[in-house]
Order: C-alpha cells, then sequence, then structure tokens
C-alpha cells in the first residue's frame, strides 16, 4: 500500500480554483498530426470536446497532454476512445494522467448495456403468452389457497384452542369498526342518488311512491352487499396484501415457519375470518345507511315522510332480500380475504413488488366479487327469491 | 502542472469539509450537540460510534437532507446551510460529490447501467448518449462488478453487488469527495475485504476524499488514514488507531481494546499510518 501523503494525488487542486476549459488545437510535427489537448479536460469543462473530437477524421500520429492542467476518468476515457480510434501515440501526459488512462484502458470491455430487443410480432406473442401464464398461474395458486384456507379452517374446527382470539379480534376492529364511518358515509351518499335518480325516471309515469321499493330492494339485494365489497376490498384487502408482503420482505414469514407457527394460522386465518365476520355486519348496516339515505331524500324532495317510508318499506321489501345479501356477505368476505393474502403471501424480491401485489389484490378481488354477484343473481332468480 | 505550488499548498491544506458546532435533536432526543470536525482532503476519514449516536444523521447533515438546529458546515470551502437550495454554487458542489447509501438505494425501476447514468443525464443532458453509456460502462466495470451486470434491474442482484452498483453510480460524475455508508455491513468477510480493497484503490487512483461510516474493525485498520469517535453527542477524538488506542476514554477502549478490536488489530494488514498534523 502505498504512502497516502497529501500532495499525492494531484487532481484536487482545481478544486476551488479558477479552472480553463478544455480546448483542443491542432498542428504538424515532425511525427505527424498531433491533435493538442488543453485545460481541464474534465467532466465539468468538457464543453464540446466529445463532439469535436468524433468529427477528427484520418490519420492522427500523436494526442498531445500537455497543456492539461487536470483531467478526470471521464476525459481519460474521451483520449483512451480517440488514441484506440486513430491508433495514435498519447504524449506528454503527466503521472496523473497516465494513471487515469491505465485504469480506464483496463476497465475497456465491450459490456451489454440493454437486452436484445426482439423482434416487435415475437414481443407481442411473447407478451401474450407471458401474461396468460400468470392468469393460469394465479387461478391455480388461488385455488390452492382456498384448499388451504379450508384445510386451516378445518383445523381451525377440530382444535378450537388454535384460534387465535387476539389477533381474531384486532383484525374484527381494523376491518369491521374502523371502516364503520366511511362505509356509513358512502352507503347514505348512494342511497340519496338511487332515490333522487330512481324518482326523476319514475316521476314520468306519476310513480314516485314506487321510489321506496327501488331502494328498499336495491340496497338490500344487491347495492349494499357490493358497495360494501368493494370499499373492504380497497381497505383491507389492500392492507392486507401490504401487511403480509411486508412481513414476507423482512423474512418475518419465515422465522414465524422455524418458530413453528403456520402463517397460516397466525396471519391469514384471523384475516380471513375478520372478513368473512365482518361483510355481513358491515352490508346490513350499509344498506340500512342507504335506505336512511333514501328516506331523508324521500322526506325531503317528494314530501314522504319517514312514518310513510318505513311502513311503505315494511310491505314491499320480502325478507329475502335481506337474506339474499346476508348470504353474499360472507362470500364476499372471504373471496377479499383470500385475495389479499394469497398476494401478500407472493410477494419476492423488493419493496416494489409489495405495490404490484397490492394493486392485483384489490383488483382480483373486486373482479370476483362482481362476477360471483352475476352467479348469485341467477342462482338467486333459479330457487325463486325474486 | 501549471498552478502556483503555493496556492495549491494552501488549498490542501483547508479542510474538505468543516463543521462547527453542529447541533441536531429529533423532539426531546438530542443527536449532535456542538459537534465539531474536519475532513482533509485525500484522506479516508472513518466514523464510528455506538448505535443510535448519529453517525448516519451527521452524514445527513452534511448532504443535505436534515437540517440541522445550528451550526455551521462547509464542504469544498462552501457553505451548505441556510442556502437557497437552487443557488449554482450549491449545485457544484453538489456534482462533485458521491452518496453510497446503506443499501445502495437504486432506483428499483432501472436497470444497473441506466442508475449509473442518472446522474450524468441530469447534471450533462447535452452529452452524447453513446458516451453517456460508454462511461457507463467503464464505470461498472471499475467498481468490481461482473461484464453482465449492465441491463440487470437491481432486484436481480445480491447485497454486494447492489453496493458496488450503489458505488458505480456515486462515481459517476467522477467526484471529489465520496460519502459511503456502512459499504461492508451485510457482506461476508470475503466480499467485505474485496471492497475494502476496492475502495482503497479508487481512492488512490481518483485521488478522492472518503467520509465512511462504518462499524467494521477490519475495514477501519485495513483502509482509514483517521478514525473519528462520535459519543456524547460530540466527536471525542479524530487521529489514527494508534492514537486513539493511546487515549484514556472508556467507549475507545472497549471499541478497539474488545475480542473483536484486538483481533482486527492483530490482523491489521495495514497498522495506522500517522498524518502529519493530526491533532490529538
Amino acid at each position: 500500500m502505498g504512502q497516502i501523503g497529501l500532495p499525492r494525488n494531484a487532481n484536487w487542486h482545481s478544486v476551488g480554483a479558477m479552472t480553463q476549459e478544455a480546448d483542443l488545437s491542432e498542428r504538424d510535427d515532425a511525427q505527424g498530426r498531433t491533435v493538442a489537448l488543453s485545460g481541464s479536460l474534465s467532466l465539468a469543462h468538457l464543453g464540446d470536446i466529445p463532439q469535436r473530437i468524433d468529427a477528427i477524421d484520418g490519420e492522427v500520429a500523436q494526442i498531445d497532454l500537455k497543456g492539461i492542467d487536470h483531467i478526470d476518468t471521464i476525459g481519460a476515457w474521451i483520449v483512451h476512445r480517440f488514441a484506440e480510434r486513430t491508433q495514435a501515440r498519447v504524449i506528454g501526459a503527466d503521472e496523473d494522467a497516465t494513471r487515469l488512462l491505465e485504469v480506464v484502458a483496463r476497465n475497456d470491455t465491450p459490456l451489454a448495456l440493454t437486452e436484445p430487443e426482439p423482434h416487435p410480432t415475437i414481443r407481442v406473442l411473447a407478451q401474450i403468452g407471458a401474461a396468460t401464464k400468470i392468469v393460469g398461474h394465479t387461478m391455480y395458486g388461488l385455488l390452492g389457497f382456498l384448499g388451504a384456507t379450508v384445510m386451516a379452517m378445518g383445523h381451525m374446527i377440530a382444535h378450537p384452542r388454535s384460534i387465535r382470539i387476539n389477533a381474531l379480534v384486532q383484525r374484527l376492529e381494523v376491518v369491521g369498526i374502523a371502516a364503520l364511518p366511511i362505509i356509513g358515509l358512502m352507503s347514505f351518499l348512494v342511497g340519496i342518488v338511487i332515490a333522487q335518480q330512481g324518482s326523476v325516471q319514475l316521476k314520468q309515469f306519476g310513480m314516485e311512491v314506487l321510489t321506496v321499493n327501488l331502494v328498499g330492494r336495491l340496497t338490500f339485494r344487491e347495492l349494499g352487499v357490493l358497495m360494501t365489497a368493494i370499499m373492504v376490498a380497497g381497505r383491507s384487502g389492500s392492507a392486507f396484501a401490504a401487511q403480509i408482503g411486508t412481513m414476507m420482505l423482512n423474512e418475518e414469514v419465515d422465522a414465524m415457519r422455524t418458530i413453528g407457527v403456520q402463517p397460516m394460522q397466525a396471519l391469514v386465518m384471523p384475516r380471513i375470518l375478520a372478513a368473512v365476520i365482518m361483510m355481513p355486519l358491515l352490508g346490513f348496516y350499509a344498506s340500512i345507511c342507504a335506505i336512511i339515505g333514501g328516506g331523508f331524500l324521500c322526506a325531503v324532495s317528494l314530501d314522504i315522510p319517514p312514518i310513510t317510508f318505513i311502513q311503505r318499506l315494511r310491505e314491499v321489501v320480502p325478507i329475502t332480500d335481506l337474506y339474499v345479501g346476508l348470504v353474499k356477505a360472507p362470500v364476499f368476505g372471504l373471496i377479499i380475504g383470500i385475495a389479499g393474502c394469497f398476494q401478500g403471501l407472493q410477494v419476492r424480491g423488493d419493496a416494489e413488488e409489495v405495490g404490484l401485489r397490492t394493486t392485483s389484490a384489490v383488483v382480483q378481488a373486486i373482479f370476483l366479487v362482481i362476477v360471483l354477484d352475476a352467479v348469485f343473481a341467477v342462482f338467486f332468480t333459479w330457487i325463486g327469491w325474486t | 502542472m501549471t498552478q502556483d505550488p503555493a496556492a495549491s499548498s494552501r488549498r490542501s491544506d483547508a479542510p474538505i469539509i468543516e463543521i462547527r458546532g453542529l447541533v441536531n435533536r429529533f423532539g426531546d432526543q438530542l443527536v449532535h450537540d456542538g459537534l465539531d470536525l474536519d475532513v482533509r482532503r485525500g484522506e479516508i476519514l472513518g466514523v464510528v460510534g455506538g448505535s443510535g449516536t448519529g453517525k448516519s444523521v451527521l452524514m445527513r447533515s452534511i448532504i443535505g437532507l436534515q437540517k440541522p438546529e445550528a451550526g455551521e458546515i462547509n464542504v469544498l470551502g462552501e457553505p451548505m446551510l441556510d442556502r437557497d437550495p437552487d443557488d449554482p454554487a450549491l449545485l457544484a458542489v453538489r456534482k462533485r460529490w458521491g452518496i453510497l447509501f446503506q443499501s445502495g438505494a437504486l432506483f428499483s425501476t432501472l436497470t444497473v447501467s441506466e442508475n449509473v447514468q442518472v446522474p450524468l443525464r441530469e447534471y450533462y443532458p447535452e452529452m452524447p448518449r453513446q458516451l453517456r453509456e460508454e462511461i457507463a460502462a467503464y464505470k461498472i466495470l471499475m467498481t468490481g462488478l461482473p461484464d453482465n451486470a449492465g441491463p440487470k434491474f437491481p432486484s436481480e442482484l445480491s447485497g454486494g453487488m447492489k453496493k458496488r452498483a450503489g458505488l458505480a453510480r456515486a462515481l459517476a460524475l467522477d467526484p471529489d469527495l465520496l460519502f459511503l455508508d456502512e459499504p461492508t455491513a451485510g457482506l461476508d468477510p470475503i466480499g467485505a475485504a474485496a471492497f475494502d480493497e476496492q475502495t482503497r484503490e479508487l481512492q488512490q487512483t481518483l485521488g478522492l476524499t472518503i467520509f465512511l461510516i462504518t462499524h467494521d474493525l477490519d475495514t477501519l485498520h485495513a483502509i482509514c488514514d483517521r478514525v473519528a469517535v462520535i459519543a456524547d453527542h460530540k466527536v471525542i477524538a479524530v487521529g489514527t488507531i494508534d492514537e486513539l488506542l493511546a487515549l484514556d476514554h472508556p467507549w475507545i477502549q472497549e471499541y478497539f481494546n474488545g475480542p473483536r478490536g484486538r483481533i482486527a488489530h492483530g490482523q491489521s494488514r495495514h497498522p495506522g499510518r500517522p498524518v502529519a498534523g493530526a491533532p490529538a
């Protein structure tokens, strides 16, 4: 190891000093055409030197660095590349320049900076193929995860003591109680919108009073639960994916396994159970809030007093409408919980993946909820709960 | 060299980083209280201290990521605090330092070579693309990355390779001053020794000044010219390891004379070199 005396590295002395812009001149010596560089051959003072050097054509015998007062690796690289191209000899290099030229020459290996681009047709086909593969994999994975969830549930029923009550209660609070204000407000507003839009249409037939049927049946059967599912997917499904994903990155999940705690029992089941338990409750609450919103609008703009509204509601909304909503809700909760936890457990690599997986969890949950909602609509019609 | 030697030596004597009376506080928690530190040109200064003594906060204060409550910081002769962030003089200083964060802090959406090109693209947009790519290529090789590392994304790299890629990005603008935050943390001993070697070599060939935060006693012994010890909210001592060992401070004795310290000292390939005029 060499001695590090202070004045050894001569390139500091451009520090703070007035430095000259790099310049280039040509002359003819005894050895032939000579390109002389001068000034500060460093990144900040290069100016248009790279372009001017590239523009030099033909034979060059020598590159003269005598006039240079400062050089950095970028200057050295430009000199090196120029010397390689023209086979010129570098003269007048001081200790610094010689050392830096050696460094850059040692690191001059052709290096691929980008992957070769395939033909566009092939690329599009490859993308379609890759996307199909991902969809297949995800579906397969989700199905497998559903199976694992059912097994974990079976285990839980067989060994009730393995239920993590504390974790479950905590999730119930986060998924359910904390969501009450936002879901209540949203449903109330949706109720108002339905009543208002419905009354405008029904007025054309002089049937404004049917607005009550519209609000009551629509919210209990469809909107209450569906809006709640979308909100829970956005609030809690995404949180499940992000929390578990972050734990995956921190190797917390691996640590759990080695300690003998099953992530399915400790992480996944409390979340899925919380979603399954809370969805019917939140769905019912949302329906009530929507009906209050609808009733509010009826009272304000249709002159239907609340008492009449409630009485009419009892006459026109069959109890099966409530059952329709309550049957769907836990299934939606299951889907949201499974999508969130499954995507969370898929996180590998870096933090960016957490974001991608969270997005997938929400998109998948909402998509599957709506698909299943359509299936349920057909099913309930078929069993006569119309 | 064309410059006046007297002027040159005068400038060489001026510290490259000068910190006076630095005070940092997070809420009630006092981190630094009247901290003074000089970093001289061309040296590798190791900064050590127990966990939570504010080594990273010190680095963040110098590079402007943390606004101190009081004090003065001069880098390359420019005062850094209470300045308009768009001041061209500040911008000029920023172009002359490179920073390697603890885990590399590579931009995850860009490849290694794009990461290295970011500072060049940002500060020198007029540079021809080909030259920029060539510069990125030799910087990648210079930091000891394999020649297929260019098109890879950070998530495909190992911890050691991430640090090397971070170092390549820190060196993109040929800085005079390099900040390294625990560069060997998380590396295996062979990788750490190789990284130390590389740092030393780059420091010598490029004439760098290095501000190095570390817990690695081997790094301290192998490459640091001087070591600054942070304790009790201040820099309590700066000097070569031998000079520090002569001091009678319990933390320093514990640190360098503990079992790990003794082993590192005994095996040291490069015992601390005295630097002329080092303050006690």
